[in-house]
């Protein structure tokens, strides 16, 4: 199988000089969800930052065949929708309808159909009366919910999401892992959340320090590396 | 709060509410203007005035009691003008200043009360106005609420660990930790930005945000243009004829 | 301070509006061409957090607090021709939600705060701005900025009509320098605050000034003093008004000035006098301000 993302000896350095990424290689493949786990600071925003070309390091990027540079940035972003982890700063327009029209706009629709394509967007996610609401009055959760549908009204063909599940109430949490089940994109997930990702990943690819340290799937990581929160530590955890 | 009163109003329906915003804006500025523009004040024109923003209270289904209090915003300022002119002996002119005033402000809360900001804003920019400055307008009116609670929580922070303002004696502490909280505001309004805008170009923004187009005005909208402006006009010739 | 409708005249409202329209078109045009990247975000944000921060009170003693204007802070940070841009925006905001000024008078509330107050709050920097003079540049911009948007408001009202007598006239002068020179304190203290967090965010702190905004910077102070003098002409033109009615004898009943020797000297001289004075005025106090700013320098490095 042909990987939608592959990623070869990432290297990228802050402006300050701080090493973030320090040589990352990554397949993705149609269909999967892989959970990006970690401490902080480890890189995982960082090296999602560089699937679509916001960041560019050394190394390469390839995404469904298409090198990540500068001249393929509209295309690349075309087929890219990541989601960033505070909803209020992806909400940007007065309202919801038009915050989601903004990505077939500005990919090039029509007005007649970026507008349907931000109906449908919003009817798969469950937001359909939202649409002529000013993204302060929405609640947490349909903020969340409202960024994703703005991500997926440009119909990409992967998703990356970071830290999705940040300022969702427990029944938020599991709409979300509903909603994301019934998406069938392939999918990139960025969580501190050991129980989320265990609901929605197929498997986990573990930073630490710039680099992915082991692979496997989300009970093998939190096995390895007593990456679960206290009370639902495994018992066999290395010191 | 203040602004989600008139958010509230701002979405409700009626046939004010219906009408284009570009035909709105120029009664409103119809209005002022002629309200602006007659001097003497003729008592019947006051009550012309008067009455043609009762009707606009009326048809744009707004409560009274609410339009007529948030317009007494403009009674200190004005007040204090009108009772300056009252007492340098020009009794007329005093009354005419506070009901211009007054009358002024509550036009504008029936504009601001029956349209919803984005709407108001595009409808600028096909009167004219540049672009840019209108999308400032709208990104800035999109964020204000947002990093003003941000500010009301950091007082907050500040509060419950002591910090009190308006001491008698200087506070130079006081004033060091307010520096702290206003350059901490402006750090995370300068991040946020940046995150905004990675956020636009995440989703294929090549540098031109492309906005709807408004739709067409209709046959309403002109009639309402027309009587606005035509009473305007006339309460104004009237007023400068018979005045 | 944010005039509402109701008390330009219609040549004063107008007027001012033709003048703000094409210059605040202009300052757009400046500030859309000045980085590669949309300004749009970045401008919003801005002008959001000068409202958020109108809302944090800087304590100053004797029971009362001050607040950031903003002008000097947004020319700093953002450039000037931005700056005007966002002011601009604010106002817009301050009229039509919060009812905080008219909008006919939008006008003039632009030339007087986001044209005339952006400019002169400016320029000190753009003639002083690098080097150790920076911090006495911002202090003198801060009350420059709040000083001639304050005096062109009074100026503007005054040449409509509304009578402010001259004491009034007098405190209110008095109270918009105050308010300047707190308007410098303020700013400085938030952009030494923002160097200490963060200092390479403000490095690219605008060396495009040049001579452009310099020259608008000085004719922003001379149109205030030429309309606070032109004005002070007004009340004689009033007065012999008032007089022919008879009112005029009521008037000065009540409104008896402890300062009316001043009034009298102040209304009376002839047009070079009245430069010479407010000039020297100004001198005066640019004199003070700079001896605030090195006296608060040698505070700090103790």
């Amino acid at each position: 199988m042909q990987a939608l993302i592959q990623v070869r000896n990432l290297r990228f350095r802050y402006e300050d000089g701080t090493l973030a990424l320090d040589g990352v290689d990554f397949d993705l493949y149609p269909g999967e969800t892989v959970a990006l786990l970690g401490p902080n600071g480890s890189g995982k925003t960082t090296f999602v930052l560089h699937l679509n070309g916001l960041l560019s390091g050394e190394g390469q990027v390839i995404v469904c065949g298409l090198e990540v540079t500068k001249r393929n940035l509209a295309e690349v972003r075309r087929k890219v929708g990541l989601l960033f982890q505070d909803p209020d700063e992806q909400l940007f327009m007065p309202t919801v309808l038009q915050d989601v029209a903004f990505g077939p706009l500005s990919q090039g629709c029509t007005p007649e159909q970026a507008q349907a394509r931000a109906r449908a967007a919003l009817a798969q996610v469950g937001l359909v009366d939202a649409a002529g609401k000013a993204p302060y009055h929405l609640s947490a959760g349909e903020k969340r919910r409202a960024a994703l549908a703005g991500v997926l009204a440009g119909q990409p063909e992967i998703l990356v999401l970071d830290e999705p599940t940040t300022y969702l109430d427990p029944w938020g949490q599991t709409d979300l892992i509903t909603l994301l089940g019934s998406l069938p994109q392939a999918k990139i997930i960025v969580t501190h959340d050991v129980l989320f990702a265990a609901a929605v990943a197929d498997r986990a690819a573990f930073f630490q320090k710039g680099r992915i340290i082991a692979q496997g799937s989300v009970a093998d990581i939190q096995r390895r590396f007593g990456w679960a929160p206290p009370a639902a530590r495994p018992a066999n955890r290395p010191d | 709060m203040h602004h989600a009163t008139l958010d509230q109003w701002a979405r409700g329906s009626s046939a004010l509410h219906r009408r284009d915003a570009r035909v709105k804006w120029l009664v409103l500025v119809a209005y002022l203007a002629a309200l602006s523009a007659t001097r003497s004040l003729f008592p019947m024109c006051v009550l012309g005035f008067a009455a043609l923003a009762a009707g606009a209270i009326r048809l744009g289904r707004l409560p009274f009691a609410g339009v007529l209090a948030r317009a007494g915003v403009v009674a200190p300022f004005a007040g204090v003008i009108t009772l300056f002119t009252w007492l340098g002996g020009e009794g007329g002119r005093a009354l005419a200043v506070l009901v211009r005033s007054y009358l002024s402000a509550v036009a504008v809360l029936v504009l601001v009360g029956t349209t919803p900001l984005p709407t108001l804003l595009s409808g600028l920019t096909s009167l004219g106005v540049p672009r840019f400055l209108v999308l400032v307008v709208q990104f800035l009116y999109r964020y204000l609420f947002v990093l003003s609670e941000q500010a009301q929580h950091m007082r907050l922070a500040a509060a419950s660990r002591g910090w009190q303002a308006g001491r008698w004696r200087p506070d130079p502490a006081g004033f060091r930790a307010a520096a702290g909280v206003a350059a901490a505001l402006f750090l995370s309004s300068q991040a946020k930005a940046q995150a905004v805008h990675r956020a636009m170009l995440a989703r294929g923004f090549q540098g031109r945000l492309v906005t709807l187009a408004p739709p067409a005005l209709s046959i309403a909208d002109l009639w309402f243009l027309a009587a606005g402006v035509g009473a305007c006009a006339g309460l104004w010739l009237a007023a400068n004829l018979f005045g | 301070m944010h005039i509402p409708d109701g008390l330009l005249s219609v040549p004063v409202w107008a007027g001012l509006s033709l003048v703000s329209a094409p210059a605040v078109a202009a300052a757009a045009r400046r500030a859309q061409q000045q980085t590669e990247a949309c300004r749009v975000p970045l401008l919003g944000m801005t002008g959001a957090f000068v409202f958020a921060a109108q809302m944090v009170s800087f304590p100053v003693g004797g029971g009362t607090s001050a607040h950031l204007v903003g002008g000097v802070l947004l020319a700093l940070t953002l450039g000037p021709a931005a700056a005007v841009v966002v002011m601009t925006a604010i106002l817009f905001v301050q009229a039509l939600v919060f009812q905080d000024g008219g909008l006919l008078a939008l006008g003039a509330n632009v030339f007087n705060m986001a044209l005339a107050g952006v400019a002169a709050g400016y320029l000190p920097c753009a003639i002083w701005g690098a080097g150790r003079w920076r911090a006495g540049a911002i202090l003198v911009g801060g009350m420059l900025s709040v000083g001639v948007s304050g005096v062109l408001a009074l100026a503007e009202l005054t040449l409509s009509g509304v009578r402010i007598p001259a004491t009034l006239l007098g405190v209110s002068a008095a109270l918009f320098l105050i308010n300047g020179v707190l308007e410098g304190v303020i700013t400085l203290a938030l952009l030494r605050g923002v160097k200490r967090i963060d200092a390479g965010l403000l490095t690219r702190t605008t060396a495009q000034s040049g001579a452009g905004w310099t020259v608008i910077g000085l004719l922003a102070v001379l149109v205030a003093l030429a309309a606070a003098l032109f004005a002070s002409q007004a009340p004689d033109i009033l007065e012999s008004l008032t007089e022919k009615t008879g009112v005029a004898s009521r008037a000065r009943a009540l409104l008896w000035s402890p300062l009316a020797d001043y009034q009298t000297w102040w209304l009376g001289g002839s047009w070079i006098s009245k430069l010479a004075a407010g000039l020297v005025g100004l001198v005066l106090i640019y004199l003070a301000c700079l001896g605030i700013g090195k006296l608060s320098a040698r505070f700090r490095s103790r």
